[in-house]
């Protein structure tokens, strides 16, 4: 290999100084690049493997070597320096570039020459690069968790890059989204970049961001349209467009990466949880009616927030579109317990025995029951213990000084 | 109570409760204790054991289940003695069931007894002389009535709120459910605390009182425990009419081997309530 590059060397060097020096040929540079044993002075690997290039998207449009490693083509000295210019993917990609200048990990780059943070190749790979089309490209729709995977998946580049959600590609194989993305095999999958984008992709916090806490809604409306629509008709998407900060948005419930069915016993005793972070009085009043009481079992075939109250379009029982309306109360009901009435429909799901304004029946019923359950033990109590501090004497149990002795006389 | 097993074992055996009466009371326990373990988990559903002891049963649906089984079997029991007093009363024309030292009935000497024993525990009185059924043993019995109509009607209720609604609103099921776990506290409490010591742990019955299980008491007991029926019995020549045999060995065996299982089954359940309850702060 080292024969053949001092055999090409003169005939480079011989070129006439005047003119401009006629750039190297991708056949000059893998004359000696191109064998797989290539390294540098420090060891390192500088092997580029001529199929593999020939079969990426440069090799098959035409693409020099010096068109990226642009400092070369002028060089006329052979073997070149070592240190080589940093490829400049913006030369013919300018609006990818610009889209990643926004981005997180431009900015984390910038900020700091050691950061871990990704940049082109470390997505795209370098010589070998493969359309997104391409089922082998690690940006291909199937790979890409697996390629965003290899640092968000990394506990020492999360460490080191001070990536706060912490390792999101084990959460995201397990959620819906990961399941119908690497089982179902779905295109209509969403895979990284479409919540995240692919190139500006920025921080939660960023209100430019996809997943901007307001942005949410309209992005997972992407794929979920009929659901972003009814969630804005509800009064948790009404809380959100009138700039309640407090207002719940898509991952609130659902959260981000670990999205589960919704039909699933795990989401509904779930469910609870999220909706008890906001409403924590409701949830307190739902566990102690049967419904509450069952689901603390684990006992799935009895009805949680959703079942009642809907999901995406939530309304207050005031307003005649919400599922607990007194127009709409009974054909709830019915979804478990066909043959309700509004007779039935009176039973209150979240009942509280020390709310006299709501329930005034149950209030004295509990105050009855209270007042019976005192009085019983408390008479009893005594009762026992008279009993048995009397009944616990030398000699024989049944005798005693006042009653004199009564056995066998 | 060498003394007494000693003395026992001379002594005339008297019938205090009959075949039916004994086989009764055991569906009851049976039933009883099914209901307890089934029904506790889901009243006290936020303590470390409920997910636990429900899943003994099979999960809480099975518990479910189960509990509805062990109702209808105490709803059975209930409706079998509704039913037999009702023949005795209006066929058989027996009229000591309303009134008389053989019915249930409340009566004036139960309040003079009741009285007279609280003074004999403070040292101000002789004990009473009681006869058939004492006070504390018919507060037990008309507890358990009166338990069984709230119990078991509320229960009949959540059961079948659908049906129900016909002609009860809504409103009443949230009272039904509290009703039904309060009384439910009220009866557990009451069976495997009171009950227990009165008929069984008291320190001249401990550790059990076969009385139940053999349905026989000896002279002895019959004088000691219940001078005023001994005395009625010997005026009334019906002594001799209610001499029995000695109780089979096996009876004897078999009731202590009950006992002792539902007694400790009682306490543990007693023992998780209280854990539930002072856990919870309440």
């Amino acid at each position: 290999m080292l024969a053949a590059c001092l055999v090409a060397s003169p005939a480079l060097a011989r070129r006439p100084a005047e003119a401009a020096p006629k750039p190297p040929t991708n056949d000059d540079c893998l004359a000696c690049h191109g064998d797989p044993s290539a390294t540098a002075a420090d060891g390192r690997s500088i092997a580029v493997l001529p199929d593999k290039f020939a079969a990426s998207i440069h090799g098959q449009s035409g693409v020099a070597c010096v068109d990226c490693h642009a400092d070369l083509a002028t060089v006329t000295e052979f073997p070149h320096a070592e240190k080589v210019a940093p490829v400049a993917c913006a030369t013919c990609h300018p609006e990818a570039a610009a889209q990643y200048d926004v981005s997180v990990h431009a900015a984390s780059r910038r900020k700091s020459p050691n950061s871990v943070a990704a940049a082109c190749k470390d997505c795209h790979g370098t010589h070998g690069i493969l359309p997104a089309s391409n089922p082998n490209s690690p940006t291909n729709h199937f790979n890409l968790p697996a390629t965003c995977g290899r640092c968000h998946g990394n506990a020492d580049i999360i460490r080191r890059g001070h990536i706060a959600v912490g390792n999101v590609v084990t959460a995201f194989q397990d959620s819906i989204h990961g399941w119908a993305l690497a089982k179902s095999g779905l295109m209509v999958a969403p895979d990284c970049t479409d919540c995240h984008h692919a190139h500006d992709i920025r921080r939660k916090s960023d209100p430019q961001s996809s997943v901007y806490r307001t942005t949410i809604p309209a992005t997972c409306g992407k794929c979920h349209e009929g659901v972003e629509r009814r969630y804005l008709t509800g009064i948790h998407g009404e809380a959100l467009s009138k700039g309640n900060p407090d207002a719940p948005v898509c991952v609130t419930c659902h959260t981000a990466h670990r999205i589960q069915r919704a039909e699933g016993p795990a989401w509904k005793t779930q469910v609870l949880a999220e909706c008890g972070s906001c409403h924590p009085e409701s949830i307190r009043t739902y566990h102690d009616t049967f419904h509450g009481q069952e689901t603390q079992l684990g006992f799935m075939r009895v009805a949680t927030c959703a079942d009642c109250h809907g999901a995406h379009d939530i309304f207050p029982p005031r307003d005649p579109r919400s599922t607990v309306s007194t127009t709409r109360v009974v054909s709830t009901c019915r979804k478990c317990h066909p043959g309700a009435t509004a007779s039935f429909a009176r039973y209150d799901p979240h009942a509280d025995k020390n709310n006299r304004q709501r329930d005034p029946l149950l209030f004295y019923a509990a105050k009855f029951m209270e007042a019976l359950l005192i009085g019983v033990f408390a008479f009893f109590g005594i009762h026992t213990v008279l009993w048995a501090s009397r009944a616990v004497k030398p000699g024989h149990p049944m005798s005693g000084p006042d009653g004199g002795p009564r056995s066998q006389e | 109570m060498d003394q007494t097993s000693a003395a026992t074992g001379a002594m005339k055996q008297y019938r205090r409760f009959d075949r039916y009466h004994r086989i009764l009371h055991g569906v009851l326990m049976f039933s009883f204790l099914g209901l307890a373990f089934t029904g506790m988990p889901l009243l006290f559903n936020d303590a470390p054991w409920a997910v636990r002891l429900a899943g003994l049963f099979g999960g809480g649906h099975a518990a479910g289940v189960l509990h509805r089984f062990f109702a209808v079997l105490l709803i059975g029991c209930f409706a079998l003695h509704v039913f037999r007093l009702m023949h005795r009363l209006f066929v058989k024309k027996e009229l000591e069931v309303l009134w008389g030292p053989a019915s249930m009935t409340p009566q004036p000497r139960d309040v003079a007894e009741l009285i007279a024993n609280l003074r004999w525990f403070l040292r101000l009185g002789p004990q009473p002389k009681f006869d058939h059924f004492t006070y504390w043993e018919k507060f037990d019995y008309w507890a358990v009535f009166w338990g069984m109509g709230i119990i078991g009607g509320s229960g009949l209720v959540l059961w079948f709120p659908v049906f129900f609604s016909k002609f009860l609103p809504g409103s009443w099921f949230n009272v039904a459910l509290l009703v039904h776990g309060e009384e439910g506290l009220l009866a557990v409490g009451f069976i495997f605390t009171i009950h227990f010591f009165n008929g069984h742990l008291r320190p001249d019955k401990f550790p059990m009182d076969p009385v139940i299980f053999t349905g026989r008491v000896s002279e002895h007991e019959l004088q000691e425990e219940r001078p005023a029926e001994y005395e009625r019995l010997l005026a009334s020549r019906q002594l001799e009419e209610a001499e029995v045999g000695a109780a089979p060995a096996w009876v004897g065996s078999l009731a202590k081997g009950v006992a002792v299982v539902a007694v400790s089954l009682g306490l543990v359940m007693v023992g998780l309530i209280l854990y539930a309850v002072l856990s919870a702060g309440l």
